[in-house]
């Protein structure tokens, strides 16, 4: 694993060709896929491997790198999904060589791998670790990067398929993509590809979401950007279509007859922590509810895909987020708050204003509820609450749709008087699972109902290996396999949604404060009691 | 974890006994997914329940062990009763002496889940014909593992005869790593196979099966040959384009893959527990047509 020494512009075009050469034998066509002959559809024991390819990381210093995306990689390996030769290259602004990136890989599988650590696998992954040294707006350093690649494809036979791993501040994005394009890597040969990911957030507004995709477009092609959003790789998030669309039980009632409105939570127990930089100037609404509760809304809200391939099922979500309706008031349908100081489970906790690094007129929402609409014949008249927030009581996160009352009791007020309604709700985190709330007679001589819940969680909950979703958006991202990732103009129809309440919120007062511990503002309880509903206690 | 022991039982206390069990623990808000019936002697009884147990936290199971002790005793059910261990699901090992330990579907059939999956597995010995066995027949799922038998080639072959769709082995289980990685390698063309070799260590069923599958689907003459071991320990293939594409494993845990013009690639295709095995094999119940596939190929091929 020599080092490649500086880069040379006229030794590229070159290398290029060589490389070009070089891809024509080890080619992961479609064609190829087809005719392999091992290959069956029937055989479903194979798993979905992917092609050789290396992936480039950059900002593996980060702490994204070393929680989520350094061990997701190790996992695959040992689930024997990654395929042989498979390369990671790191890049950042540390003068390692390869060993110390390996080391600092290393530590990060050891320390959050949910799979058990084994020698053979560690081995396999060891030998594709590749480390590139240097800052962003370095030329010298992508041409390094260019040369080490091609290099990567002759020593590993990785046939020139490099998926970039953007894991840095988006602010970063334009310049990487620029020397991506700079150096001709985000451009594919015949027979290989280029892949871009990138995590959260896309903009802070529509404006910004548009500049954003301006910048990645102009390089790659949609279908070569791969947006993270990492709740879309829970098992039970991807469990509301089986739920959906396998079953004949929920579907009859899946719609304004029957249900009577939908509440979708994140709620986190934790602060804002280190992330000031990050978290102030966004907020609850921009960070969560634009990407993640928008999304589960799209999926509980959408009607039945043609087919579960990338293009209906967005096409389906597209819809949905198309027909969404704000409040007419948003002042009183559309709530924020801004936690205080407080009791958080058993531990005294500072406010917002109080945490380092948070000016002390912050308007930033750290807990934001809304109202919205679905407008089709489905959901007419239907209220989605959505909510999210930090310092809240406890961290979960649900969607709970809310049935009707039934139209008529045949008992006496007495004995249903504290039947709640019926309910499904499906748990996202941090319980998997699946609750169906009834009412059920409480045992004895009188007739007496009560709200009881039934609960399935299947046995990957009880499994500390059971996959996690930043492995299986890995994968899907090294396959090629877009389904799980939103498309631009779910990105931007989300915004749409967004962006007026924020421009509401930005010149009509303050957050309001609610104590840590607690489940938010007054406000927001007010204005679902209005409707004459409550929040689930969680 | 309770557990809880009846002498000179009968199936209806049993059911009654885990009710309660399970009432007294506070009702386990699992759903159990299927039935794990084990059929097996004392000898192997205590590694076949710990594989099936850990099994059973992918699949939460109700698992029945079936222990056949002496016929020769008068008739005789013992049963042992644990729930609430590490995984989610109930464990029940049933003991059968005397004419009973002929008539074990009796005792089973009222214990099974009502209205999911049952998967029998025998982790030692198994019937000719699976799906033909008085407990086989309650199982929509039957595993055997030839490797189990002295002679495990002769027992794979020998499952060609008696196959019935639901028919698996633990034998074919253990090749998916390797399945897996040669079909990675031709993700990439590789073109036509003239003929190839298989290596194992002197009778292995394995090697058998993963002969027969590539001589199925790559229309080529595949050998087994013999080699030191330990298990498999490489698949070489002649290229018609001229080379071979190897995929060697000396350590049974780390493999190479060598192809021609390529450089050599190492990939780890570690054993697997037989806790995995089983659990790859809960994950689809529906019948395992490429097995059947090989199968049918190994019986045309060894007459
Ligand atoms: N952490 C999460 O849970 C999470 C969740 C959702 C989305 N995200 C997104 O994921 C991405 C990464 O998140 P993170 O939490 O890992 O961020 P982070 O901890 O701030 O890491 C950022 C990375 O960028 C590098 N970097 C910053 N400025 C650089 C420069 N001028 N030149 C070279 N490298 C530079 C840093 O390297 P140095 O060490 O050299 O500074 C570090 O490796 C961001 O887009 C974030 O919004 C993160």
């Amino acid at each position: 694993m020599a080092r490649t020494n500086g880069g040379k512009q006229a030794a590229i075009s070159e290398d290029a060709q060589m490389a070009a050469a070089a891809v024509a034998t080890t080619a992961t066509t479609d064609e190829v896929l087809e005719s392999n002959p091992l290959r069956d559809p029937r055989d479903k024991r194979l798993p979905r491997v992917a092609g050789p390819c290396v992936l480039v990381l950059f900002g593996v210093t980060g702490d994204l790198a070393k929680r989520k995306l350094l061990p997701a990689i190790y996992d695959l390996g040992n689930r024997g999904l990654l395929p042989p030769g498979f390369s990671l290259v790191g890049f950042a602004r540390r003068d390692w060589a390869h060993e110390d990136f390996a080391q600092v890989t290393y530590e990060a599988v050891k320390q959050y791998a949910r799979t058990p650590f084994r020698d053979e696998v560690w081995k396999q992954i060891c030998e594709g670790i590749h480390f590139c040294p240097g800052e962003f707006h370095d030329d010298g350093a992508f041409d390094v990067l260019s040369m080490m690649l091609k290099e990567i494809d002759e020593t590993r036979g990785t046939g020139g398929n490099y998926a970039f791993y953007l894991s840095v501040p988006p602010k970063f994005f334009p310049t990487v993509v620029e020397q991506l394009k700079r150096t001709g890597l985000a451009k594919a040969p015949d027979g290989s590809w280029r892949r871009v990911v990138i995590e959260k957030p896309f903009g802070h507004d529509l404006k910004s979401a548009q500049e954003l995709n301006a910048i990645t477009s102009a390089v790659f092609p949609e279908s070569s950007v791969f947006r993270i959003d990492h709740y879309l790789g829970k098992e039970t998030v991807q469990n509301i279509l089986a739920l959906r669309f396998a079953n004949t039980l929920y579907e009859p009632i899946w719609n304004r007859g029957y249900v009577d409105h939908v509440q979708i939570t994140m709620a986190e127990d934790i602060g804002i922590g280190s992330r000031a930089g990050y978290y102030d100037g966004i907020g609850a609404a921009r960070d969560v509810i634009q990407n993640h509760l928008l999304q589960l809304l799209a999926l509980v809200a959408m009607e039945d895909p043609t087919s579960f391939d990338a293009q209906s099922l967005r096409r389906e979500k597209e819809k949905v987020l198309k027909s969404v309706r704000l409040p007419d008031d948003l002042g009183l349908e559309t709530i924020r708050g801004q936690y205080t100081a407080g009791w958080q489970g058993g531990e005294k906790v500072i406010g917002y204003l109080e945490e380092e690094g948070i000016p002390a007129d912050s308007m930033t929402d750290t807990y934001a509820a809304i109202k919205l609409e679905v407008a089709n014949r489905r959901w007419a008249g239907v209220p989605f609450y959505l909510r999210a927030g930090k310092r809240l009581g406890r961290r979960v996160t649900e969607v709970a749709v809310v049935f009707e009352r039934a139209p008529h009791l045949p008992f006496s007020k007495d004995d249903t008087e504290i039947l709640g309604q019926n309910a499904l709700v499906i748990r996202v985190q941090p319980d998997e699972g699946i609750t169906v709330r009834f009412g059920s007679k409480v045992p004895g001589t009188a007739m007496e109902v009560r709200d009881v819940s039934m609960d399935f969680a299947y046995g990957e909950s009880f499994m500390e290996s059971s996959p996690e979703a930043y492995e299986r958006l890995l994968l899907d991202v090294l396959i090629g396999d877009p389904p799980l990732f939103p498309h631009q103009r779910e990105v931007e129809l989300s915004w749409q949604i967004l962006d007026p309440i924020e421009d509401y919120w930005a010149t009509h007062g303050r957050p309001e404060g609610y104590p840590a511990g607690t489940w938010g503002p007054p406000a927001a309880d007010a204005m679902l009691a209005r409707d004459g509903r409550v929040w689930r206690r969680l | 974890m309770t557990s809880f022991n009846l002498t000179d039982t009968q199936a209806s206390k049993i059911s009654s006994t885990l009710t309660k069990l399970r009432h007294q623990m506070g009702a386990p808000a699992v759903g159990m997914v299927l039935t794990l019936v084990v059929v097996c002697d004392e000898a192997g009884q205590y590694d076949s329940v710990r594989a099936a147990t850990e099994a059973a936290r992918e699949h939460p199971s109700r698992i029945l062990v079936v222990i056949g002790r002496d016929p020769k005793e008068p008739n005789r059910l013992d049963a042992e009763l644990r729930v609430g261990e590490s995984s989610p699901g109930e464990v029940v090992l049933l003991r059968l002496y005397g004419e009973l330990t002929k008539h074990a579907e009796s005792v089973i059939s009222p214990l099974l889940l009502t209205d999911t999956p049952v998967v029998v597995w025998w982790p030692g010995g198994a019937p000719d014909v699976p799906a033909g066995d008085k407990v086989g027949k309650l199982a929509s799922r039957r595993i055997t593992d030839a490797h189990a038998s002295r002679d495990s080639v002769k027992a794979i072959v020998g499952r060609c005869g008696g196959y019935v769709p639901g028919d698996t082995d633990l034998a074919w289980t253990r090749l998916t790593t390797w399945r897996s990685l040669l079909a990675a390698a031709f993700d990439q063309n590789v073109g036509r196979v003239k003929k190839g070799l298989v290596e194992a260590s002197p009778g292995h069923a394995s090697a058998t099966l993963l002969a027969s599958w590539l001589s199925d689907r790559l229309d080529a003459p595949i050998e087994v040959g013999e080699s030191s071991g330990p298990g498999l320990t490489a698949v070489r293939l002649t290229l018609a384009s001229g080379g071979d594409l190897t995929l060697t494993r000396s350590d049974a845990r780390l493999a190479t893959l060598s192809r021609p013009g390529q450089p050599d690639r190492r990939v780890a295709l570690a054993r697997r527990p037989t806790s995995e095995l089983l659990a790859e094999e809960l994950r689809r119940l529906d019948p395992d047509e490429i097995y059947a596939a090989t199968l049918r190929h190994l019986a045309g091929g060894t007459k």
